[in-house]
């Protein structure tokens, strides 16, 4: 049990320590407002996050919360292309379940646009995990080969003319 | 047929709904239609004209067959300069693929003999099927109102045209038992794609390393366009736990990610006018 609180102390302190090195790389970068949308911001974006993975960074407690309890915790602000966010993680028997922006500038109609399409809640929308009425399932790429052994042939089968 | 999961056919008896499936660029392609004129000439016309669209994209963009457009490009034959415009349009959403992931995803990698090739398969399935998908449902709004969604080997696109039927049920495979689903979501509108190893083994390459993706058991992606729910669902799957808050970045965009050790996270995505809540604990979330 230690050795798994100890893994998600790190977890949490690896992603911390991500998000804290963005944000100081980001307020060198925010001088200018136009920065938000330059390429430059978005490769920073994209470099930070594929810098090596939050779990991989054990070792250090850094900024990590004192407790490596269950919770949520929210990292520093992330600079996007669109804008900032900060990421809120939520930790489950020792486990992250979720993360979730928690912050977005909404405040000019570009960002209204970027946001007209409503991304479903996931929790809110989870029908049942073995649901009976389903439509499509995604899944990694079937071939032609796994077809008839896929759950979409199933559904298919119910439906051809 | 091992599956678990029972199909209900009873659903929305009063709407006329059938399934048209094809095998395409080497996937399964399923169509299905809801709508008056579902079980009628004109919606198997419809559906067959998006069949027959995705087959001109696969002998254009096929890296299989030998004298394609693009494996002329791959093989240094043809160059891309001269391409038809739509080699070039895909070649562009390429870079710009390139430039959202990060580095994540890339049409252009090294071959066997260390030369780089073009390959823009990864973006081409999901960019084919929605540019297909959206002239399918223009085609069926001729016909009275129409919902309709798309499967190709596993990456989806739904729309509901119509206001007395639910959303379409998106189911999200269990890579661990691909017999059973991990997450449903009903969608009126939008899209999702799953990138991952369960079906085909490991293929996915790390752009930035050569080396296969494993980082993830499988990530999906949900947002308003398949072309880049597909992309970013590649991307994800690159960046294994990088991926988390990564996605979460976003707009508009949500998650799905099944680590290693068979942990399920999901990314809600950037909502409009949420706040910061530094500090505070939220509920639990089942």
């Amino acid at each position: 049990m230690k050795k798994i609180v100890l893994a998600v102390m790190t977890t949490i302190s690896g992603l911390v320590m991500l998000f804290s090195y963005r944000t100081s790389t980001q307020n060198v970068a925010n001088t200018t407002p136009e920065a938000t949308d330059s390429g430059s911001t978005r490769s920073d974006a994209g470099t930070t996050t594929t810098a090596p993975s939050a779990t991989a960074s054990a070792g250090s407690t850094g900024s990590a919360p004192s407790s490596g309890g269950d919770g949520a915790y929210t990292g520093g602000a992330v600079e996007t292309r669109w804008g900032t966010v900060q990421v809120e993680i939520t930790v489950e028997n020792g486990k992250i379940t979720s993360a979730d922006a928690v912050q977005f500038p909404n405040d000019n109609p570009r960002d209204q646009q970027i946001n007209a399409y409503a991304v479903p809640a996931l929790n809110a929308e989870v029908v049942k995990a073995q649901s009976a009425s389903i439509d499509a399932v995604s899944g990694a790429t079937v071939t032609s080969n796994g077809y008839l052994e896929s759950l979409q042939s199933a559904i298919d089968a119910a439906h051809l003319g | 047929m091992p599956t678990q999961v029972t199909v209900v056919t009873d659903r929305q008896q009063d709407v006329p709904r059938r399934a048209f499936v094809a095998q395409i660029m080497g996937l399964p392609v399923s169509i299905h239609v809801r709508g008056p004129q579902a079980l009628r000439p004109g919606v198997a016309a419809a559906v067959e004209a998006a069949f027959s669209e995705l087959r001109a994209d696969e002998a254009m963009f096929s890296t299989w067959l030998p004298d394609s457009p693009v494996r002329r490009i791959s093989d240094g034959r043809d160059r891309l300069v001269d391409a038809h415009p739509r080699i070039r349009h895909v070649a562009a959403l390429c870079e710009l693929a390139g430039h959202r992931t990060g580095g994540s995803f890339a049409a252009w990698l090294p071959g066997p003999d260390g030369r780089q090739c073009f390959d823009p398969t990864g973006l081409v399935k999901g960019w084919a099927v929605e540019q297909a998908f959206t002239a399918l449902l223009a085609d069926l709004c001729k016909l009275g109102p129409h919902d309709a969604l798309v499967c190709a080997g596993g990456d989806i696109a739904v729309a509901c045209n119509r206001t007395d039927t639910p959303g379409w049920v998106v189911a999200v495979e269990d890579p661990r038992n691909r017999s059973h689903t991990l997450r449903s979501l009903e969608l009126r509108t939008g899209t999702v794609a799953t990138s991952g190893t369960a079906a085909r083994g490991t293929h996915i390459v790390d752009p930035a390393t050569g080396t296969a993706a494993d980082g993830l058991q499988s990530a999906t992606v949900i947002g308003p366009k398949l072309t880049w729910a597909d992309v970013y669902a590649t991307a994800a799957f690159v960046k294994g736990a990088a991926a988390l808050p990564w996605i979460a970045t976003l707009p508009d965009h949500a998650g799905i990610l099944v680590g290693t050790d068979g942990t399920v996270s999901t990314i809600s995505g950037i909502k409009p006018g949420a706040h910061a809540t530094r500090g505070s604990s939220l509920a639990s979330t089942g």
